[in-house]
Protein backbone atom coordinates (compact mmCIF):
# COMPACT_ATOMS: atom_id res chain seq x y z
CA UNK A 1 0.00 0.00 0.00
CA UNK A 2 1.92 3.03 -1.14
CA UNK A 3 -0.29 6.05 -1.05
CA UNK A 4 2.32 8.28 0.44
CA UNK A 5 0.90 7.31 3.82
CA UNK A 6 2.85 6.08 6.77
CA UNK A 7 0.35 4.56 9.15
CA UNK A 8 2.84 3.46 11.73
CA UNK A 9 3.45 0.02 13.20
CA UNK A 10 -0.20 -1.02 13.15
CA UNK A 11 -0.89 -0.17 9.50
CA UNK A 12 -2.07 -3.70 8.76
CA UNK A 13 -4.89 -3.39 11.28
CA UNK A 14 -6.03 -0.11 9.77
CA UNK A 15 -5.96 -1.50 6.25
CA UNK A 16 -7.74 -4.66 7.40
CA UNK A 17 -10.52 -2.62 9.02
CA UNK A 18 -11.04 -0.43 5.97
CA UNK A 19 -10.76 -3.49 3.74
CA UNK A 20 -13.45 -5.44 5.57
CA UNK A 21 -15.80 -2.46 5.48
CA UNK A 22 -15.19 -2.00 1.76
CA UNK A 23 -15.75 -5.66 0.97
CA UNK A 24 -18.93 -6.05 3.02
CA UNK A 25 -20.52 -2.80 1.87
CA UNK A 26 -19.44 -3.49 -1.71
CA UNK A 27 -21.04 -6.91 -1.53
CA UNK A 28 -24.27 -5.44 -0.19
CA UNK A 29 -24.42 -2.80 -2.92
CA UNK A 30 -23.68 -5.39 -5.60
CA UNK A 31 -26.41 -7.66 -4.23
CA UNK A 32 -28.91 -4.79 -4.16
CA UNK A 33 -28.16 -3.82 -7.76
CA UNK A 34 -28.19 -7.39 -9.10
CA UNK A 35 -31.35 -8.25 -7.19
CA UNK A 36 -33.04 -5.12 -8.52
CA UNK A 37 -32.06 -6.02 -12.09
CA UNK A 38 -33.39 -9.54 -11.64
CA UNK A 39 -36.77 -8.30 -10.39
CA UNK A 40 -36.98 -5.71 -13.18
CA UNK A 41 -36.20 -8.40 -15.73
CA UNK A 42 -38.96 -10.65 -14.40
CA UNK A 43 -41.47 -7.78 -14.37
CA UNK A 44 -40.54 -6.91 -17.96
CA UNK A 45 -40.92 -10.57 -18.86
CA UNK A 46 -44.46 -10.61 -17.49
CA UNK A 47 -45.27 -7.37 -19.28
CA UNK A 48 -43.99 -8.81 -22.56
CA UNK A 49 -46.23 -11.84 -22.15
CA UNK A 50 -49.19 -9.60 -21.43
CA UNK A 51 -49.84 -10.83 -17.88
CA UNK A 52 -51.42 -8.00 -15.92
CA UNK A 53 -52.10 -7.38 -12.31
CA UNK A 54 -55.79 -6.77 -11.66
CA UNK A 55 -55.12 -3.38 -10.17
CA UNK A 56 -53.60 -2.33 -13.48
CA UNK A 57 -57.00 -2.63 -15.12
CA UNK A 58 -58.57 -0.66 -12.28
CA UNK A 59 -56.26 2.28 -12.64
CA UNK B 1 -59.33 -14.91 -0.63
CA UNK B 2 -60.62 -12.73 -3.42
CA UNK B 3 -60.06 -9.55 -1.47
CA UNK B 4 -56.70 -10.71 -0.22
CA UNK B 5 -55.75 -11.43 -3.78
CA UNK B 6 -56.77 -7.97 -4.91
CA UNK B 7 -54.46 -6.39 -2.41
CA UNK B 8 -51.66 -8.77 -3.20
CA UNK B 9 -51.98 -7.83 -6.81
CA UNK B 10 -51.55 -4.19 -5.93
CA UNK B 11 -48.12 -5.08 -4.66
CA UNK B 12 -49.23 -4.94 -1.06
CA UNK B 13 -48.73 -7.70 1.41
CA UNK B 14 -51.85 -9.79 1.81
CA UNK B 15 -51.81 -9.06 5.52
CA UNK B 16 -54.04 -6.08 5.54
CA UNK B 17 -57.42 -7.56 4.94
CA UNK B 18 -56.85 -10.96 6.36
CA UNK B 19 -56.05 -9.55 9.76
CA UNK B 20 -58.60 -6.77 9.79
CA UNK B 21 -60.61 -8.72 12.36
CA UNK B 22 -59.58 -6.24 15.05
CA UNK B 23 -60.20 -2.90 13.36
CA UNK B 24 -58.55 0.18 14.74
CA UNK B 25 -60.72 3.04 15.86
CA UNK B 26 -58.74 5.62 13.94
CA UNK B 27 -58.52 3.35 10.94
CA UNK B 28 -60.37 5.48 8.41
CA UNK B 29 -58.40 8.56 9.37
CA UNK B 30 -54.99 6.95 9.14
CA UNK B 31 -56.05 5.15 6.02
CA UNK B 32 -56.48 8.31 3.98
CA UNK B 33 -53.23 9.73 5.31
CA UNK B 34 -51.20 6.60 4.73
CA UNK B 35 -52.75 6.04 1.35
CA UNK B 36 -51.58 9.42 0.26
CA UNK B 37 -48.08 8.98 1.66
CA UNK B 38 -47.49 5.31 1.31
CA UNK B 39 -49.06 4.06 -1.85
CA UNK B 40 -46.40 1.66 -3.20
CA UNK B 41 -46.79 2.99 -6.72
CA UNK B 42 -46.25 6.52 -5.46
CA UNK B 43 -43.29 5.29 -3.45
CA UNK B 44 -41.73 3.67 -6.51
CA UNK B 45 -42.02 6.91 -8.48
CA UNK B 46 -40.72 9.06 -5.65
CA UNK B 47 -37.84 6.77 -4.70
CA UNK B 48 -36.78 6.42 -8.33
CA UNK B 49 -36.24 10.15 -8.57
CA UNK B 50 -34.67 10.55 -5.11
CA UNK B 51 -32.39 7.50 -5.07
CA UNK B 52 -29.68 8.71 -7.51
CA UNK B 53 -29.33 11.98 -5.61
CA UNK B 54 -29.01 10.30 -2.22
CA UNK B 55 -26.56 7.73 -3.56
CA UNK B 56 -24.50 10.44 -5.26
CA UNK B 57 -24.47 12.58 -2.14
CA UNK B 58 -23.42 9.57 -0.06
CA UNK B 59 -20.52 8.81 -2.42
CA UNK B 60 -19.35 12.44 -2.38
CA UNK B 61 -19.56 12.83 1.39
CA UNK B 62 -17.85 9.50 2.08
CA UNK B 63 -15.13 10.37 -0.45
CA UNK B 64 -14.54 13.68 1.27
CA UNK B 65 -14.65 11.97 4.65
CA UNK B 66 -12.03 9.42 3.57
CA UNK B 67 -9.81 12.22 2.32
CA UNK B 68 -10.18 14.03 5.65
CA UNK B 69 -9.58 10.94 7.74
CA UNK B 70 -6.42 9.83 5.93
CA UNK B 71 -4.77 13.06 4.83
CA UNK B 72 -6.06 15.82 7.09
CA UNK B 73 -6.79 14.32 10.50
CA UNK B 74 -3.64 14.20 12.65
CA UNK B 75 -2.73 10.97 14.40
CA UNK B 76 -4.24 10.77 17.86
CA UNK B 77 -1.69 11.70 20.49
CA UNK B 78 -2.51 8.64 22.59
CA UNK B 79 -3.28 5.95 20.05
CA UNK B 80 -1.36 7.20 17.05
CA UNK B 81 -2.51 6.16 13.59
CA UNK B 82 -4.82 3.38 14.79
CA UNK B 83 -7.37 6.01 15.81
CA UNK B 84 -8.15 6.28 12.09
CA UNK B 85 -10.20 3.09 12.44
CA UNK B 86 -12.59 5.20 14.49
CA UNK B 87 -13.76 7.00 11.35
CA UNK B 88 -15.41 3.86 10.02
CA UNK B 89 -16.04 2.10 13.30
CA UNK B 90 -18.19 4.78 14.91
CA UNK B 91 -20.50 5.30 11.88
CA UNK B 92 -21.09 1.53 11.69
CA UNK B 93 -21.84 1.37 15.41
CA UNK B 94 -24.20 4.34 15.13
CA UNK B 95 -26.02 2.73 12.20
CA UNK B 96 -26.28 -0.61 14.00
CA UNK B 97 -28.45 1.07 16.61
CA UNK B 98 -30.26 3.54 14.35
CA UNK B 99 -31.30 0.77 11.97
CA UNK B 100 -32.77 -1.26 14.82
CA UNK B 101 -34.77 1.80 15.83
CA UNK B 102 -36.06 2.08 12.26
CA UNK B 103 -37.02 -1.59 12.27
CA UNK B 104 -38.86 -1.16 15.55
CA UNK B 105 -40.74 1.89 14.26
CA UNK B 106 -41.66 0.09 11.05
CA UNK B 107 -42.84 -2.91 13.06
CA UNK B 108 -45.00 -0.63 15.16
CA UNK B 109 -46.36 0.92 11.97
CA UNK B 110 -47.21 -2.52 10.62
CA UNK B 111 -48.89 -3.86 13.76
CA UNK B 112 -50.79 -0.75 14.80
CA UNK B 113 -51.44 1.30 11.68
CA UNK B 114 -51.11 -1.47 9.05
CA UNK B 115 -49.00 0.92 7.06
CA UNK B 116 -48.59 -0.70 3.62
CA UNK B 117 -44.90 0.11 3.38
CA UNK B 118 -43.99 -0.59 7.00
CA UNK B 119 -43.32 -4.27 6.49
CA UNK B 120 -41.37 -3.61 3.30
CA UNK B 121 -39.25 -1.14 5.26
CA UNK B 122 -38.66 -3.51 8.18
CA UNK B 123 -37.82 -6.48 5.98
CA UNK B 124 -35.41 -4.43 3.85
CA UNK B 125 -33.63 -2.90 6.85
CA UNK B 126 -32.84 -6.10 8.80
CA UNK B 127 -29.98 -7.50 6.66
CA UNK B 128 -28.51 -4.01 6.29
CA UNK B 129 -28.59 -3.49 10.05
CA UNK B 130 -27.03 -6.89 10.63
CA UNK B 131 -24.23 -6.07 8.20
CA UNK B 132 -23.45 -2.74 9.89
CA UNK B 133 -23.50 -4.40 13.31
CA UNK B 134 -21.10 -7.04 12.02
CA UNK B 135 -18.82 -4.31 10.66
CA UNK B 136 -18.95 -2.42 13.95
CA UNK B 137 -17.84 -5.60 15.75
CA UNK B 138 -15.07 -6.45 13.30
CA UNK B 139 -13.63 -2.95 13.05
CA UNK B 140 -13.90 -2.59 16.82
CA UNK B 141 -11.97 -5.77 17.34
CA UNK B 142 -9.32 -4.73 14.80
CA UNK B 143 -9.05 -1.45 16.67
CA UNK B 144 -8.89 -3.22 20.01
CA UNK B 145 -5.97 -5.47 19.16
CA UNK B 146 -3.35 -2.67 18.81
CA UNK B 147 -4.83 -0.47 21.56
CA UNK B 148 -5.95 -2.97 24.20
CA UNK B 149 -3.67 -5.80 23.16
CA UNK B 150 -6.57 -8.17 22.51
CA UNK B 151 -9.19 -8.67 19.83
CA UNK B 152 -12.03 -8.96 22.26
CA UNK B 153 -12.82 -7.83 25.77
CA UNK B 154 -16.09 -8.38 27.59
CA UNK B 155 -16.58 -4.68 27.83
CA UNK B 156 -20.15 -3.54 28.35
CA UNK B 157 -20.36 -1.76 25.04
CA UNK B 158 -18.91 -4.63 23.01
CA UNK B 159 -21.12 -7.17 24.70
CA UNK B 160 -24.30 -5.25 24.07
CA UNK B 161 -23.44 -4.75 20.40
CA UNK B 162 -22.78 -8.48 20.12
CA UNK B 163 -26.20 -9.22 21.59
CA UNK B 164 -27.73 -6.69 19.22
CA UNK B 165 -26.17 -8.72 16.41
CA UNK B 166 -27.87 -11.85 17.76
CA UNK B 167 -31.19 -10.01 17.83
CA UNK B 168 -30.74 -9.17 14.14
CA UNK B 169 -29.95 -12.82 13.41
CA UNK B 170 -33.09 -13.83 15.30
CA UNK B 171 -35.23 -11.47 13.19
CA UNK B 172 -33.83 -12.96 9.98
CA UNK B 173 -34.14 -16.54 11.20
CA UNK B 174 -37.75 -16.13 12.34
CA UNK B 175 -38.86 -14.51 9.10
CA UNK B 176 -37.18 -17.14 6.98
CA UNK B 177 -38.65 -20.09 8.85
CA UNK B 178 -42.35 -19.24 8.55
CA UNK B 179 -43.87 -20.10 5.22
CA UNK B 180 -46.86 -17.74 5.25
CA UNK B 181 -45.21 -14.41 4.42
CA UNK B 182 -47.92 -12.22 5.89
CA UNK B 183 -47.77 -14.12 9.16
CA UNK B 184 -43.97 -14.05 9.15
CA UNK B 185 -44.07 -10.25 8.81
CA UNK B 186 -46.35 -9.80 11.79
CA UNK B 187 -44.52 -12.26 14.05
CA UNK B 188 -41.16 -10.73 13.16
CA UNK B 189 -42.63 -7.32 13.99
CA UNK B 190 -43.64 -8.60 17.43
CA UNK B 191 -40.13 -9.96 17.97
CA UNK B 192 -38.62 -6.62 16.91
CA UNK B 193 -40.79 -4.77 19.45
CA UNK B 194 -39.90 -7.27 22.19
CA UNK B 195 -36.27 -6.65 21.26
CA UNK B 196 -36.54 -2.88 21.50
CA UNK B 197 -38.08 -3.21 24.97
CA UNK B 198 -35.36 -5.64 26.05
CA UNK B 199 -32.39 -3.73 24.60
CA UNK B 200 -32.17 -1.06 27.32
CA UNK B 201 -32.52 -3.80 29.97
CA UNK B 202 -29.78 -5.84 28.32
CA UNK B 203 -27.59 -2.75 28.13
CA UNK B 204 -28.28 -1.97 31.78
CA UNK B 205 -27.58 -5.54 32.88
CA UNK B 206 -24.34 -5.73 30.93
CA UNK B 207 -23.17 -2.47 32.51
CA UNK B 208 -24.17 -3.74 35.92
CA UNK B 209 -22.42 -7.07 35.48
CA UNK B 210 -19.29 -5.36 34.26
CA UNK B 211 -18.87 -3.02 37.16
CA UNK B 212 -18.93 -6.13 39.33
CA UNK B 213 -16.69 -8.46 37.37
CA UNK B 214 -14.25 -6.33 35.45
CA UNK B 215 -11.36 -4.36 36.83
CA UNK B 216 -11.10 -0.85 35.48
CA UNK B 217 -8.87 -1.91 32.62
CA UNK B 218 -11.15 -0.98 29.78
CA UNK B 219 -12.82 2.19 30.87
CA UNK B 220 -10.83 4.10 28.35
CA UNK B 221 -13.49 3.89 25.60
CA UNK B 222 -13.79 7.37 24.13
CA UNK B 223 -10.88 8.51 26.24
CA UNK B 224 -10.43 12.21 26.70
CA UNK B 225 -12.84 14.43 24.82
CA UNK B 226 -12.26 14.23 21.10
CA UNK B 227 -10.29 16.98 19.46
CA UNK B 228 -12.09 18.91 16.71
CA UNK B 229 -9.42 17.85 14.24
CA UNK B 230 -10.68 14.29 14.73
CA UNK B 231 -14.30 15.17 15.32
CA UNK B 232 -14.89 16.86 11.96
CA UNK B 233 -13.83 13.87 9.82
CA UNK B 234 -15.81 11.61 12.12
CA UNK B 235 -18.98 13.65 11.66
CA UNK B 236 -18.47 13.82 7.91
CA UNK B 237 -18.09 10.04 7.77
CA UNK B 238 -21.14 9.54 9.97
CA UNK B 239 -23.25 11.72 7.68
CA UNK B 240 -21.88 9.90 4.64
CA UNK B 241 -22.61 6.45 6.07
CA UNK B 242 -26.11 7.54 7.05
CA UNK B 243 -26.79 8.80 3.54
CA UNK B 244 -25.42 5.56 2.17
CA UNK B 245 -27.73 3.57 4.42
CA UNK B 246 -30.72 5.67 3.29
CA UNK B 247 -29.84 4.95 -0.34
CA UNK B 248 -29.38 1.23 0.34
CA UNK B 249 -32.62 1.05 2.30
CA UNK B 250 -34.56 2.78 -0.49
CA UNK B 251 -33.07 0.41 -3.05
CA UNK B 252 -33.81 -2.65 -0.90
CA UNK B 253 -37.41 -1.46 -0.44
CA UNK B 254 -37.79 -0.98 -4.19
CA UNK B 255 -36.48 -4.49 -4.78
CA UNK B 256 -38.86 -5.91 -2.21
CA UNK B 257 -41.88 -4.15 -3.76
CA UNK B 258 -40.89 -5.47 -7.18
CA UNK B 259 -40.43 -8.96 -5.74
CA UNK B 260 -43.96 -8.83 -4.34
CA UNK B 261 -45.33 -7.66 -7.68
CA UNK B 262 -43.59 -10.53 -9.44
CA UNK B 263 -45.13 -12.92 -6.94
CA UNK B 264 -48.59 -11.44 -7.49
CA UNK B 265 -48.16 -11.76 -11.25
CA UNK B 266 -47.11 -15.39 -10.92
CA UNK B 267 -50.23 -16.02 -8.87
CA UNK B 268 -52.39 -14.28 -11.46
CA UNK B 269 -50.85 -16.37 -14.21
CA UNK B 270 -51.39 -19.64 -12.37
CA UNK B 271 -54.96 -18.72 -11.60
CA UNK B 272 -55.66 -17.83 -15.20
CA UNK B 273 -54.15 -21.10 -16.39
CA UNK B 274 -56.30 -23.04 -13.94
CA UNK B 275 -59.42 -21.18 -15.09
CA UNK B 276 -58.73 -21.93 -18.74
CA UNK B 277 -58.07 -25.59 -17.91
CA UNK B 278 -61.41 -25.77 -16.16
CA UNK B 279 -63.11 -24.13 -19.12
CA UNK B 280 -61.49 -26.61 -21.51
CA UNK B 281 -62.59 -29.55 -19.39
CA UNK B 282 -66.24 -28.56 -19.50
CA UNK C 1 -60.24 -16.63 37.69
CA UNK C 2 -61.68 -20.13 38.00
CA UNK C 3 -61.05 -20.72 34.30
CA UNK C 4 -57.46 -19.61 34.85
CA UNK C 5 -57.03 -22.02 37.75
CA UNK C 6 -58.69 -24.82 35.82
CA UNK C 7 -56.29 -24.35 32.93
CA UNK C 8 -53.34 -24.16 35.32
CA UNK C 9 -54.28 -27.35 37.12
CA UNK C 10 -54.96 -29.12 33.81
CA UNK C 11 -51.49 -28.22 32.53
CA UNK C 12 -49.89 -29.27 35.81
CA UNK C 13 -51.73 -32.58 35.78
CA UNK C 14 -50.64 -33.16 32.19
CA UNK C 15 -47.06 -32.37 33.13
CA UNK C 16 -47.18 -34.86 35.98
CA UNK C 17 -48.89 -37.55 33.94
CA UNK C 18 -46.54 -37.29 30.99
CA UNK C 19 -43.47 -36.91 33.18
CA UNK C 20 -41.18 -37.27 30.20
CA UNK C 21 -40.58 -33.57 29.71
CA UNK C 22 -39.48 -32.92 33.27
CA UNK C 23 -37.36 -36.06 33.38
CA UNK C 24 -35.63 -35.07 30.15
CA UNK C 25 -34.97 -31.56 31.38
CA UNK C 26 -33.56 -32.76 34.70
CA UNK C 27 -31.44 -35.39 32.98
CA UNK C 28 -30.13 -32.81 30.53
CA UNK C 29 -29.36 -30.43 33.38
CA UNK C 30 -27.35 -33.13 35.16
CA UNK C 31 -25.48 -34.10 32.00
CA UNK C 32 -24.40 -30.57 31.14
CA UNK C 33 -23.13 -30.08 34.68
CA UNK C 34 -21.31 -33.43 34.48
CA UNK C 35 -19.70 -32.64 31.14
CA UNK C 36 -18.27 -29.31 32.22
CA UNK C 37 -15.71 -30.63 34.75
CA UNK C 38 -14.71 -33.23 32.17
CA UNK C 39 -14.05 -30.42 29.69
CA UNK C 40 -12.55 -27.88 32.05
CA UNK C 41 -10.48 -30.21 34.20
CA UNK C 42 -11.32 -31.36 37.69
CA UNK C 43 -9.55 -28.60 39.62
CA UNK C 44 -11.78 -28.27 42.68
CA UNK C 45 -10.86 -24.65 43.35
CA UNK C 46 -11.70 -23.63 39.81
CA UNK C 47 -14.94 -25.61 39.92
CA UNK C 48 -16.18 -24.09 43.15
CA UNK C 49 -15.41 -20.64 41.78
CA UNK C 50 -17.37 -21.11 38.56
CA UNK C 51 -20.07 -23.37 40.02
CA UNK C 52 -22.87 -20.76 40.29
CA UNK C 53 -22.35 -19.65 36.70
CA UNK C 54 -22.23 -23.21 35.41
CA UNK C 55 -25.42 -24.08 37.26
CA UNK C 56 -27.21 -20.98 35.96
CA UNK C 57 -26.22 -21.53 32.33
CA UNK C 58 -27.10 -25.22 32.46
CA UNK C 59 -30.45 -24.28 33.95
CA UNK C 60 -31.17 -21.86 31.09
CA UNK C 61 -30.40 -24.55 28.53
CA UNK C 62 -32.44 -27.19 30.33
CA UNK C 63 -35.46 -24.88 30.64
CA UNK C 64 -35.17 -24.08 26.93
CA UNK C 65 -35.52 -27.76 26.10
CA UNK C 66 -39.02 -28.01 27.46
CA UNK C 67 -40.21 -24.62 26.21
CA UNK C 68 -41.05 -25.72 22.69
CA UNK C 69 -43.84 -27.90 24.07
CA UNK C 70 -45.60 -25.14 26.00
CA UNK C 71 -47.99 -24.38 23.15
CA UNK C 72 -47.21 -26.81 20.35
CA UNK C 73 -49.00 -29.92 21.64
CA UNK C 74 -52.12 -27.89 22.40
CA UNK C 75 -51.87 -26.27 19.00
CA UNK C 76 -51.61 -29.58 17.21
CA UNK C 77 -54.62 -31.23 18.85
CA UNK C 78 -56.81 -28.12 18.57
CA UNK C 79 -57.01 -27.32 22.29
CA UNK C 80 -55.52 -23.91 21.64
CA UNK C 81 -58.31 -23.08 19.19
CA UNK C 82 -60.88 -23.96 21.83
CA UNK C 83 -59.05 -21.82 24.37
CA UNK C 84 -58.86 -18.95 21.89
CA UNK C 85 -62.63 -18.93 21.46
CA UNK C 86 -63.28 -19.31 25.18
CA UNK C 87 -64.01 -16.65 27.76
CA UNK C 88 -60.51 -16.51 29.13
CA UNK C 89 -58.46 -13.79 27.38
CA UNK C 90 -55.48 -15.11 25.47
CA UNK C 91 -53.13 -13.18 27.76
CA UNK C 92 -54.34 -15.20 30.73
CA UNK C 93 -54.14 -18.45 28.78
CA UNK C 94 -50.49 -17.65 28.13
CA UNK C 95 -50.06 -16.68 31.76
CA UNK C 96 -51.53 -19.97 33.00
CA UNK C 97 -49.39 -22.03 30.65
CA UNK C 98 -46.18 -20.16 31.48
CA UNK C 99 -46.96 -20.42 35.18
CA UNK C 100 -47.52 -24.16 34.79
CA UNK C 101 -44.17 -24.39 33.02
CA UNK C 102 -42.50 -22.54 35.88
CA UNK C 103 -44.05 -24.79 38.52
CA UNK C 104 -43.46 -28.02 36.62
CA UNK C 105 -39.99 -27.27 35.24
CA UNK C 106 -38.50 -24.10 36.74
CA UNK C 107 -38.94 -25.05 40.39
CA UNK C 108 -37.68 -28.66 40.00
CA UNK C 109 -34.63 -27.40 38.14
CA UNK C 110 -33.95 -24.83 40.86
CA UNK C 111 -34.37 -27.56 43.51
CA UNK C 112 -31.91 -29.73 41.66
CA UNK C 113 -29.24 -27.03 41.49
CA UNK C 114 -27.89 -27.44 45.06
CA UNK C 115 -27.62 -31.20 44.52
CA UNK C 116 -25.57 -30.61 41.42
CA UNK C 117 -23.58 -28.05 43.40
CA UNK C 118 -22.10 -31.01 45.30
CA UNK C 119 -20.53 -32.22 42.07
CA UNK C 120 -18.93 -28.83 41.57
CA UNK C 121 -17.55 -28.44 45.09
CA UNK C 122 -19.82 -25.46 45.77
CA UNK C 123 -19.60 -24.12 49.31
CA UNK C 124 -22.49 -25.29 51.46
CA UNK C 125 -23.18 -21.73 52.61
CA UNK C 126 -24.03 -20.75 49.06
CA UNK C 127 -26.86 -23.27 48.66
CA UNK C 128 -29.73 -21.22 50.04
CA UNK C 129 -28.57 -18.25 48.00
CA UNK C 130 -28.30 -20.29 44.84
CA UNK C 131 -31.73 -21.78 45.33
CA UNK C 132 -33.24 -18.41 46.26
CA UNK C 133 -31.86 -16.55 43.27
CA UNK C 134 -32.93 -19.33 40.93
CA UNK C 135 -36.41 -19.33 42.40
CA UNK C 136 -36.53 -15.57 41.81
CA UNK C 137 -35.12 -15.78 38.30
CA UNK C 138 -36.88 -18.79 36.80
CA UNK C 139 -40.26 -17.04 36.32
CA UNK C 140 -38.53 -14.68 33.90
CA UNK C 141 -37.11 -17.70 32.09
CA UNK C 142 -40.53 -19.33 31.72
CA UNK C 143 -42.38 -16.17 30.70
CA UNK C 144 -39.77 -14.83 28.27
CA UNK C 145 -39.53 -18.34 26.89
CA UNK C 146 -43.28 -18.41 26.35
CA UNK C 147 -42.89 -15.48 23.94
CA UNK C 148 -40.33 -17.46 21.98
CA UNK C 149 -42.56 -20.54 21.99
CA UNK C 150 -45.54 -18.50 20.77
CA UNK C 151 -43.53 -16.86 17.99
CA UNK C 152 -42.16 -20.15 16.67
CA UNK C 153 -45.41 -22.09 16.88
CA UNK C 154 -45.79 -22.47 13.14
CA UNK C 155 -42.13 -22.20 12.21
CA UNK C 156 -40.23 -25.15 10.90
CA UNK C 157 -36.95 -25.99 12.70
CA UNK C 158 -38.70 -24.72 15.85
CA UNK C 159 -36.33 -26.05 18.50
CA UNK C 160 -33.14 -24.40 17.32
CA UNK C 161 -34.96 -21.25 16.35
CA UNK C 162 -36.41 -20.84 19.83
CA UNK C 163 -32.89 -20.96 21.28
CA UNK C 164 -31.66 -18.31 18.87
CA UNK C 165 -34.59 -16.00 19.65
CA UNK C 166 -34.76 -16.47 23.39
CA UNK C 167 -31.18 -16.88 24.62
CA UNK C 168 -30.20 -13.23 23.89
CA UNK C 169 -33.28 -12.16 25.83
CA UNK C 170 -32.11 -14.27 28.80
CA UNK C 171 -28.93 -12.21 29.17
CA UNK C 172 -30.31 -9.84 31.83
CA UNK C 173 -31.74 -12.74 33.86
CA UNK C 174 -28.42 -14.55 33.76
CA UNK C 175 -26.37 -11.49 34.65
CA UNK C 176 -28.59 -10.39 37.51
CA UNK C 177 -28.89 -13.96 38.76
CA UNK C 178 -25.11 -14.20 38.96
CA UNK C 179 -24.75 -10.69 40.33
CA UNK C 180 -27.33 -11.49 43.01
CA UNK C 181 -25.31 -14.49 44.21
CA UNK C 182 -22.04 -12.57 44.11
CA UNK C 183 -23.59 -9.57 45.80
CA UNK C 184 -25.08 -11.61 48.64
CA UNK C 185 -21.98 -13.79 49.06
CA UNK C 186 -19.60 -10.82 48.95
CA UNK C 187 -18.39 -8.95 51.97
CA UNK C 188 -20.82 -6.11 51.44
CA UNK C 189 -23.80 -8.46 51.17
CA UNK C 190 -25.65 -6.13 48.84
CA UNK C 191 -29.23 -6.94 47.91
CA UNK C 192 -29.59 -4.64 44.90
CA UNK C 193 -28.98 -7.23 42.19
CA UNK C 194 -31.36 -9.66 43.88
CA UNK C 195 -34.07 -7.02 43.98
CA UNK C 196 -33.50 -6.18 40.31
CA UNK C 197 -33.76 -9.89 39.50
CA UNK C 198 -37.14 -10.03 41.24
CA UNK C 199 -38.26 -6.90 39.39
CA UNK C 200 -37.19 -8.49 36.13
CA UNK C 201 -39.25 -11.59 36.86
CA UNK C 202 -42.31 -9.59 37.86
CA UNK C 203 -42.06 -7.35 34.80
CA UNK C 204 -41.79 -10.34 32.49
CA UNK C 205 -44.78 -11.98 34.18
CA UNK C 206 -46.81 -8.88 33.33
CA UNK C 207 -45.43 -7.96 29.90
CA UNK C 208 -44.53 -11.23 28.19
CA UNK C 209 -48.11 -12.58 28.05
CA UNK C 210 -49.08 -9.50 26.00
CA UNK C 211 -46.52 -10.26 23.29
CA UNK C 212 -47.10 -14.01 23.37
CA UNK C 213 -50.89 -13.61 23.19
CA UNK C 214 -50.59 -11.24 20.23
CA UNK C 215 -48.40 -13.79 18.45
CA UNK C 216 -50.79 -16.65 19.22
CA UNK C 217 -53.85 -14.72 18.05
CA UNK C 218 -52.20 -14.07 14.69
CA UNK C 219 -51.63 -17.78 14.24
CA UNK C 220 -55.08 -18.89 15.35
CA UNK C 221 -56.88 -17.19 12.50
Amino acid sequence: MDLGLDLGPHASFIWAAYGVVTVVIGAMIAWLILDGREQERRLADFAARGVKRRSASRA
Amino acid sequence: MQQGYLLASAGLPVVHLRFSAQPLRSFSMTQTLTQRLANPTRFMELSASVLPWVAGAAALVIGYGLYLSFFVAPPDYLQGETARIMFIHVPCAWLSMAVYAIIAMSSFGLLVFRHPLADVSAKAAVPLGAAFTFLALVTGSLWGRPTWGTYWVWDARLTSVLILFFLYLGLMALRSSIEDEALASKLTAILALVGIVMLPIIKFSVNFGNTLHQPASVIRAGGPTIDTALLVPLLVMAVGFTLMFVAMHLKAMRNEIMRRRVKALQLAEVERAQASQLAAAE
Amino acid sequence: MSAFLALLSRDLRLAVRQGGALGTALGFYMLVVTLLPLGLGADLNLLSRIAPGVLWIALLLAALLSLGRVFSSDYEDGTLDVLATGRLPMELVVGAKALAHWISTGIPLALMAPVLGLLLNLELSAYPLLFGTMLAGTPAISFIGAVGAALTLRAYRGGLLIALLVLPLYVPTLIFGMAAINGLLGASGTMSAFLILIALSLASVVLCPLAAAAALRLQMQ
